[in-house]
C-alpha cells in the first residue's frame, strides 16, 4: 500500500527503480516505500527520503546511490531526509513483499499477529523455505534493525522475518 | 538566543541516547550469546540513529558551520548533559539489562510526551523513536523477569544491579534550566510529571520478576548539570579518540 502523500513524477520512476536497498538488494527504493517525493524542477531533481529505522545505515548509502544513478543520466539530485510521517511496513509494495519472500525474508504480519509471534511464541511466521508455520523465534533482533531471526521446525531452515513496524 | 535555548534543550535530550548507545556499542562482539550481542548492538544503532536526528537538527539551528559530528565528538565532559544512569559501566549482563530497562521506561514515557511538542522536528523524531523504544523496553523488561525469576545466582545478581542502579533513577525527573524554559514554550517535556507513573511501572515489573523494589531514598545526581561520574571520562576517551587524534577525519 502506497499512501497518498507520495508524490513521484512518472518520468523519474525508471531511474528510481534501478536503486536498491543495499541490505536487501532485491528490493528497489520504490518497493520499500522510502521515497516520499521525487520532482524535477529547473533541471534539478529533489528527492525526499524517509528512513526505515532511525539508525539504519542503509540510508546514507541509498542517498549516495540515488545521486549516482541520476548522475549517470546527467541529472543533478538533491536528497533530503524527512522523518514525518514515520515509515511503516505498510508502505512496502505487494510486489516488494513477494520479492522479499522469494529472497528468504518472511513478510511482516499484522500488528497483533506480529506481537504474538515475537512475544507470545505463537507459531504464525511462515517459513520462506517450505511454507510451514511450525517455526520458532530464535532472536528478537536480527542481522539488521528491521528483522528478527526465526527457525523452521519442519525443514530446519533458519530465516529472517521482517518485523511489523507501525 | 531563542535558538540557543532550544539547542541546549535538544542536547540534553540527545546526550542520553548517545551515551547509552556508546555503552551498548562497547559490547559489540562481547555479548553473552549471539542473540543478546545482536540485540545490544541493534538497540545501540537505534539510539545513535535517534541521536543523529537530534544533533543534525541542533546543528541546523546554530547555523554556524558546526556539524552533528562536532556536537557528538568535540565537546568537553562538562558540556555533556546526559543523566548519570546511562554512563554507568557494563559490568555484567544483568546490570546492562537493568540499566537499559530503567532508562527504557523513562525514555518511552518521555517520547510519548515529546510527540505532542509544538516543535515539528522534535515531534517527528519522537514519533519515529517510540516505535523503536517500545521494542527495546520489551526486550530489557523480559530479561529482568527472566533473570530475576531465574536461578538463585541470577536473582541475586539482578537484585544487586537494581539496588545499585536505583540511586541514579531520581535524576531522570530533574528539571534543568533548559527544560523549564522549553516546557513553558510548549516545546519541552515536563519530566517531573512522569515520576509517579515511572516508579509505578518499574515497581510492578520488579515484583513480577520476584525482585525487591529498593526502598532507599538516597539518590545521586549531577549529569544533567554536566557533573559526571568517574566513568564518563573513560567513556569519552574511547568515543572521541578518532576525532581527537585525527581532527576532521571522515570515514
Amino acid at each position: 500500500m502506497i499512501t497518498s502523500q507520495v508524490h513521484i513524477e512518472a518520468h523519474l520512476i525508471p531511474i528510481l527503480e534501478k536503486v536498491s536497498d543495499p541490505e536487501i538488494p532485491v528490493l528497489t527504493v520504490l518497493d520499500l516505500g522510502v521515497i516520499r517525493e521525487a520532482v524535477e524542477l529547473n533541471g534539478v531533481i529533489s528527492i525526499k527520503l524517509t528512513p526505515t529505522y532511525s539508525g539504519c545505515p542503509a540510508m546514507d548509502v541509498i542517498g549516495d546511490d540515488l545521486t549516482a544513478a541520476f548522475a549517470q543520466q546527467g541529472k543533478k539530485v538533491e536528497v533530503s531526509l524527512v522523518l514525518s510521517p514515520a515509515w511503516s511496513t505498510d508502505w512496502i509494495s505487494e510486489e516488494g513483499l513477494k520479492k522479499m519472500e522469494i529472497y528468504g525474508i518472511a513478510r511482516p504480519l499484522s500488528e497483533t499477529a506480529d506481537k504474538e509471534a515475537l512475544l507470545g511464541n505463537k507459531k504464525l511466521v511462515k517459513c520462506t523455505n517450505c511454507g510451514s508455520t511450525n517455526t520458532h523465534l530464535v532472536s528478537q533482533f536480527g542481522s539488521t534493525a528491521c528483522k528478527a531471526l526465526f527457525k523452521c521446525d519442519d525443514c530446519q531452515e533458519p530465516f529472517d522475518y521482517f518485523k511489523c513496524l507501525k | 538566543m531563542e535558538n540557543k535555548n532550544l539547542y541546549n534543550y535538544i542536547l540534553g535530550v540527545a546526550d542520553n541516547s548517545l551515551i547509552l548507545g556508546q555503552r551498548l556499542g562497547e559490547l559489540c562482539g562481547h555479548g553473552p550469546s549471539l542473540e543478546t550481542d545482536i540485540a545490544g548492538t541493534n538497540i545501540s544503532l537505534d539510539l545513535i540513529g535517534q541521536t543523529r536526528s537530534y544533533y543534525q537538527y541542533a546543528a541546523r539551528l546554530m547555523n554556524d558551520g558546526r556539524t552533528e559530528d562536532d556536537i557528538a565528538f568535540l565537546r568537553l565532559e562538562r558540556e555533556y548533559k546526559n543523566v548519570l544512569l546511562v554512563e554507568q559501566p557494563n559490568t555484567h549482563f544483568g546490570y546492562v539489562m537493568g540499566r537499559q530497562y530503567l532508562f527504557d521506561v523513562f525514555h518511552l514515557m518521555f517520547l510519548k510526551e515529546l510527540q505532542g511538542s509544538k516543535d515539528d522536528t522534535l515531534a517527528a523524531i519522537a514519533t519515529k523513536g517510540i516505535k523503536e523504544v517500545s521494542y527495546h523496553k520489551r526486550f530489557s523488561g523480559d530479561w529482568i523477569k527472566r533473570l530475576g525469576d531465574g536461578t538463585t545466582e541470577s536473582h541475586q545478581k539482578m537484585q544487586e544491579a537494581i539496588d545499585d542502579l536505583w540511586t541514579y533513577t531520581d535524576e531522570l525527573f530533574d528539571m534543568s534550566d533548559a527544560d523549564k524554559m522549553l516546557v513553558s514554550e510548549g516545546i519541552g517535556v515536563d519530566v517531573s510529571k512522569l515520576k509517579k507513573d515511572y516508579y509505578r511501572e518499574v515497581s510492578e515489573l520488579l515484583e513480577e520478576a520476584t525482585l525487591q523494589v529498593p526502598d532507599s531514598t538516597y539518590f545521586t545526581r549531577g549529569g544533567k548539570k554536566g557533573i559526571h561520574s568517574e566513568h564518563m571520562g573513560y567513556l569519552l576517551a574511547d568515543l572521541q579518540y578518532m576525532q581527537r587524534t585525527y581532527p576532521n577525519m571522515e570515514w
